[in-house]
């Protein structure tokens, strides 16, 4: 089992789509990394040599800002926004689209689960 | 789509030659402004803009955190306080 980067146990998928279980990483960078690596991308994670593995820890730990960093950078970026008093800051308060989507119907992965409202009777 | 580098930010020329005439003056006056769409520039900093929002003028008091962002992002043109009834409608704000 390897570690990479604190908590994250990638199992025996394949290298390539183990590294997206980072939370920062997807497929595209995780090709990159691999290819910076130089290692084959079809080796399973429990087969990948301690050496191999190491390599790709030295790559990520030095190129990209992953896990807790990234998040911590997101949420400093949203603190902004509503310290600010944008108008962007005022519906990440509300919990609702920030990017001017309707609000009229769906939205409902910002708004949460469906909140009925008694309607009128004709 | 997001604006070409190239042309650079947009700020509406009276209200940028406005600004640089109270910094030159080391003047702090409220600039009555209609123009949401301009770009806050660095030199905007510390000053205090009343933007219109379609019905009054709003304050709004640049900070440094704001440049980049344009001056009607700071001026709600929407009132919303809830449906009648609903109550946590005056919870969020």
């Amino acid at each position: 089992m390897a570690r990479i980067a604190g908590v994250d146990l990638p199992s025996n998928k394949r290298v390539e789509v183990a590294l997206t279980y980072i939370f920062g990483i997807g497929r595209s960078r995780a090709k990159e990394i691999i290819e910076e690596s130089g290692v084959d991308p079809d080796t399973r994670v429990h087969k990948m040599t301690d050496e191999e593995i190491a390599r790709l820890r030295g790559i990520i730990e030095k190129n990209y800002k992953i896990e807790g960093e990234l998040r911590t950078e997101t949420s400093m970026n949203i603190k902004r926004l509503i310290d600010i008093g944008s108008y962007r800051g005022l519906r990440h308060r509300k919990g609702l689209p920030v990017r001017g989507q309707r609000t009229r119907t769906n939205a409902r992965t910002r708004k949460g689960k469906k909140k009925t409202v008694a309607g009128k009777k004709k | 789509m997001s604006r070409s580098i190239k042309k650079g930010p947009y700020i509406d020329k009276k209200l940028y030659k406005k600004v640089i005439e109270l910094n030159n003056k080391n003047d702090k006056k409220i600039i009555k402004t209609w123009s949401r769409r301009s770009t806050i520039f660095p030199e905007m900093v510390g000053h205090t803009f009343n933007v219109y929002n379609g019905k009054k003028f709003f304050p709004v008091f640049v900070t440094e955190n704001m440049v980049g962002h344009k001056l009607g992002e700071f001026s709600p043109t929407r009132i919303y306080k809830g449906h009648a009834g609903s109550e946590r409608s005056s919870k969020v704000r």
